[in-house]
């Protein structure tokens, strides 16, 4: 399919908008490298730059009332979903503003309003609730999807397997968003996965519809997470969406990718979603700078409402452990 | 009253919620038309359907992790896990996920489930199929830990696990669910954290649980015709504890003995041993007994698996040692 019958799937100001929304992403993100590499966001944090299309284009595709629970790498999928980026930066911060209330992090930012159940630091962990939202928006016959996201690396893990084993026999309602960036934390796809290079066979093995994207054009992002979640929405049981997409940089911030070719991270580079993006919408130079300078004003007034945030008392933290 | 056997207790508990509340299911292995391992849930699936008793593939981690996810989403969960070995395959479900939802999301979410479990030695099941790990899910915030002792009382409380907004690890014993005991008519609710005195003595408390209570009651006969008033404690909820009934208990006769099946070292009666030597000290006149399995795991054959897990003699030995002392 050209670029030039892909645009007849969603309006330019539809696609401009979708570049506003990676580029504050990857904005935000930058901000984020840049002051915890000044020491002031505690814990550590992982970056997501080059998986902006992914995060844009699947949230974009949910509905009102439609949940998802993402991985360690939860940035961008929970700025994607709404989530105000006052709320994110200030749970980076640790304080009382944050979407978790200081309470979660970076690799647990909820915001149960808009649907997000959760980041999940343990890697697959998260997966089988999304079986089980799924499961109840079945049982009440409710037109909701339940959307799980998580990596290569995952798919590896017992609970992925069993999920998916789960959702297809019981025909749940939900999508499995694989992003398959071809690293789990620092070890290739060839050393994890005998089918590193084609998630959809994960998919195969339980009889579950499985659709190929590529997840570095939000475009084609967008389209295939709306066919996926109609189906799933429909009733007629899960979708895995097997995404193909790129890390621009290390596991962690601050990893020195010494496992890491060049080239490979060159490659990497060459297949940014933002760039590619703006060449198709041949953004001017204009009209890029007042799009940089509005997302620019946003991450920095982020990074003032976090650091004003209220601390939490230190007893704080004995609370919301029982509801 | 009517008479009722602990397995129909647990059964009336789960059939008396389906019926009141659409939002309670029921998912396991084996649970439908087999009516589980332990026919605790015969008849359930005839009254209520395969949409809300529903049979699992063995993946212990997905449906807890299922039920997690339901009941982020307005369900009220009930998870069987066939063994209580088999929560072990489980735990990061458990204790990563349905433990800290709440508190990782800074209260937005809550897990209201209920995870149903049996173990218990006394019928040579070996080592992977009667282990007793309520230690494990105590020490873990976020979880609430209950194990009945009697059809009354697992009935009520597992009503009130289940319309808790908790997620709660239900421990039944194997060898209870044949005993039969007097249930109230109609189905009263025991609130979650409150100990329960079985019976009424004067020179020693035994703090016990599961069929450790039923041991004591024994061991306890046998003491009064020695001339010793024993009383015998069930705390029934182990997190959160009702500490105060137990200290109350252990004011009254200044002498105590911990017990269970599970494990002595590092067991539930430790803690139970610390918090009365925190709140009891003064009133104590002997040290507190502890009554448990050896350090071993569960051998197939018979007079070894005997060796191993507590018996009501063992019960009275503690009982007679903390009397000796004072």
């Amino acid at each position: 399919m050209s670029k030039t019958e892909k645009k007849r799937i969603l309006t330019e100001d539809r696609l401009r908008e979708f570049l506003r929304e990676m580029l504050l992403i990857r904005r935000f993100e930058e901000k984020v490298e840049e002051r915890f590499r000044a020491g002031e966001l505690p814990g550590f944090l992982h970056v997501a730059i080059g998986q902006e299309a992914v995060a844009v284009g699947v949230c974009a595709a949910m509905a009102d009332g439609d949940v998802f629970g993402s991985t360690h790498r939860a940035h961008g999928h929970t700025l994607a979903r709404g989530t105000h980026p006052n709320a994110v930066m200030a749970e980076l911060y640790g304080k009382m503003e944050g979407c978790s209330h200081g309470y979660g992090g970076s690799m647990h930012l909820y915001d149960v309003e808009r649907g997000n159940l959760g980041a999940n630091a343990v890697v697959g962990g998260g997966i089988p609730a999304m079986v089980g939202a799924g499961l109840a928006f079945s049982m009440r016959d409710e037109p909701r999807v339940a959307i799980a996201f998580f990596g290569d690396g995952a798919t590896n893990t017992g609970t992925f397997h069993e999920s998916l084993n789960l959702a297809q026999l019981w025909k749940t309602r939900t999508v499995f968003v694989c992003e398959n960036n071809t690293w789990a934390e620092s070890t290739p796809g060839w050393q994890h996965s005998p089918v590193w290079d084609d998630m959809s066979k994960r998919a195969v093995a339980f009889d579950m519809h499985s659709i190929k994207v590529n997840g570095q054009d939000v475009e084609e992002v967008f389209e295939k997470a709306t066919e996926a979640l109609e189906i799933a929405r429909s009733g007629v049981g899960p979708v895995f969406l097997d995404v193909e997409t790129f890390r621009m940089h290390g596991h962690y911030i601050g990893d020195p990718q010494v496992y890491r070719a060049k080239e490979d991270r060159d490659e990497a580079a060459e297949r940014d979603p933002i760039v590619r993006l703006r060449e198709i919408l041949q953004v001017t130079s204009e009209e890029w700078a007042a799009l940089e300078a509005e997302v620019k004003e946003i991450v920095d007034v982020s990074v003032e409402f976090a650091k004003n945030g209220t601390d939490p008392q230190p007893e704080d933290a004995l609370k919301n452990i029982y509801a | 009253m009517k008479t009722m056997s602990y397995r129909e207790a647990v059964r009336d508990a789960i059939a008396e919620s389906m019926r009141a509340s659409d939002e309670v299911f029921i998912m396991g292995e084996d649970i439908a038309e087999m009516g589980g391992s332990m026919g605790v849930t015969q008849g359930l699936l005839d009254e209520f359907g395969a949409t809300r008793v529903r049979n699992t593939p063995i993946s212990e981690m997905a449906i807890v992790g299922a039920g997690i996810g339901a009941a982020m989403q307005g369900m009220r969960p009930i998870v069987e896990i066939m063994y209580e070995d088999f929560i072990t395959l489980s735990l990061e479900q458990i204790v990563n996920q349905a433990a800290k939802h709440r508190f990782m999301s800074g209260g937005q979410l809550k897990v209201p489930m209920v995870i149903r479990t049996q173990g218990g030695a006394g019928w040579s099941p070996g080592a992977q199929h009667a282990q007793q790990l309520e230690a494990w899910l105590v020490h873990v915030p976020g979880l609430k830990v209950v194990f009945p002792s009697t059809p009354a009382d697992v009935r009520g409380l597992l009503w009130s696990s289940i319309y808790d907004d908790n997620p709660v690890v239900f421990f039944e014993h194997r060898l209870l669910y044949p005993i039969k005991d007097e249930v109230p008519e109609k189905l009263e609710p025991i609130p979650l954290g409150k100990a329960r005195v079985i019976r009424e003595g004067t020179d020693v408390t035994v703090i016990a649980t599961g069929p450790l209570v039923h041991r004591a009651l024994k061991a306890a006969e046998e003491a009064e015709a020695d001339g010793i008033s024993v009383e015998v404690v069930d705390p029934r909820t182990l997190q959160p504890l009702d500490e105060d009934g137990l200290v109350e208990s252990v004011k009254k006769t200044n002498r105590c003995v911990v017990a269970h099946e599970a494990v002595t070292r590092m067991g539930f009666g430790a803690e139970v041993v610390a918090v009365l030597q925190e709140k009891a000290f003064d009133y104590l006149d002997a040290p507190i007994q502890r009554v448990g399995a050896k350090f071993a795991p569960l051998a197939f054959a018979p007079a070894m698996e005997q060796f191993v897990v507590p018996g009501p003699q063992d019960v009275l030995d503690a009982i007679r040692k903390t009397v000796a002392k004072a």
